[in-house]
């Protein structure tokens, strides 16, 4: 999961920079690399890629600040959706 | 760090020497780095837009300068009226030019309803809508934009916007302030006058204003006080109560949309005064009581603002070169 999110924020929002320098725990936002549009793109690209809903009250830096966090988000929003 | 605390009157003016202060940098960079002789100034109906013709007027005296009127489909039908007592307040000419064939042409409206009726399928004829950003205070959710859409019989929808829509509709909308703008350098050409822009501070600072449409202008006259300063000029000037007192909206979207609903996170006062706190570099505590917000929401401000800057950075930007060309200034 994560090369393929990787993927997409170098795709869409390094425009030519290494993808694979930024860390893991880095805030995306701090750093400039997405902005408010940014977050619309990249939820719009993790609801249809992994297929999951995300909620409002999951649009969260917790959530979706970095891209450990990211990865951590989907993989629980895919393991509830197993479950149930 | 600072003790030093925020009253909510910390934006107070002496209203006359700012005045003063506006009409000669007016004078001197109008008449003489620009080298135009009056002004033109659209006007919105509200207060932004009023004070700077009132202060165009006084500078260059209301014969040369000139209002223009521009509403369409979408406008609130108070604006043409307000606009006209501002222009008759100050003595000024004004032009109407409806630009709603100019944006039928460009199919501004056709485009925009395609990308909401992609979002709201049922969006036909008679509807409205418009766009929304969740509050900033109390959370520190991210803030994703919705569209609210209303039949014509007042049922009401609201859907997050998907990022390629949400662009497709703003793209589309800033149709209005470009096509405003190319009306405003057209009778500025016939004139040999320039063009003044209108944002306050607030505005300014956070790029709320579409580039090449109201962000374009040949000087801002107001873009260095915060939007609580601009009434207070607006008062002394002498504009219309009417205009004072009506609430800062968009008057861009078919449904009623406040400022803050789109675009700030708080109503102009409160946001006045953080942004003069964040400038002064004060803590979030410093301006907490005076905008009745807690430390943390204030904090959750500044860093809206910060974000606001980062975002709309290009916004300011005139085109780059690839090599600077040294025989001409910028």
């Amino acid at each position: 999961m994560e090369p393929k999110i990787r993927e997409f924020l170098a795709a869409n929002f390094f425009l030519g920079d290494d993808p694979e320098a930024i860390q893991g725990s880095s805030s995306l936002i701090e750093a400039g690399i997405i902005d408010s549009t940014g977050v619309l793109e990249l939820v719009g690209f993790l609801e249809e890629t992994y297929e999951i809903r995300i909620e409002d009250d999951e649009l969260v830096p917790e959530n979706l600040d970095s891209i450990d966090n990211i990865v951590r988000f989907v993989e629980r929003k895919r393991g509830t959706v197993a479950q149930s | 760090m600072s003790d030093r605390t925020i009253s909510a009157d910390a934006l107070s003016i002496d209203a006359e020497r700012v005045t003063t202060e506006i009409i000669d940098s007016l004078r001197s960079i109008v008449g003489g780095v620009l080298r135009r002789r009056g002004g033109v100034v659209g006007l919105s109906g509200g207060i932004d837009s009023s004070v700077t013709a009132a202060l165009c007027a006084r500078a260059f005296g209301p014969q040369r300068t000139l209002a223009l009127l521009m509403p369409e489909e979408d406008s609130d039908d108070e604006t043409l009226a307000l606009s006209r007592s501002v222009a008759d307040a100050f003595g000024i000419e004004a032009v109407v030019e409806n630009i709603t064939p100019i944006l039928e042409a460009s199919r501004c409206y056709e485009r925009r309803d395609d990308a909401v009726r992609s979002v709201v399928p049922a969006f036909g004829e008679a509807w409205r809508f418009k766009i929304v950003l969740p509050s900033v205070v109390g959370t520190d959710s991210y803030r994703l934009f919705s569209l609210v859409a209303e039949s014509p019989d007042g049922e009401k929808v609201e859907s997050r916007l998907p990022a390629a829509q949400y662009l497709e509709i703003v793209a589309a909308t800033n149709f209005k302030q470009r096509t405003r703008k190319m009306l405003e350098y057209f009778h500025a050409d016939r004139l040999n006058y320039a063009v003044a822009g209108t944002p306050n501070r607030l505005e300014y600072d956070q790029g709320f204003f579409v580039k090449g449409g109201d962000g374009l202008a040949d000087v801002k006259p107001i873009a260095h006080l915060y939007k609580t300063q601009v009434f207070q000029l607006a008062e002394y000037l002498g504009v219309p109560a009417r205009v004072r007192e009506r609430p800062p909206t968009t008057d861009t979207y078919s449904l009623p949309q406040t400022q803050e609903e789109f675009y700030f996170s708080l109503p102009h006062q409160q946001m006045d005064l953080c942004l003069y706190a964040h400038n002064q570099g004060l803590p979030p505590a410093a301006v907490a009581d005076a905008v009745g917000l807690s430390a943390d929401d204030v904090a959750r401000v500044y860093a809206d603002i910060d974000q606001k800057r980062r975002t709309t950075r290009y916004l300011h930007l005139g085109a780059q070169l690839i090599e600077p060309v040294s025989e001409v200034a910028g």
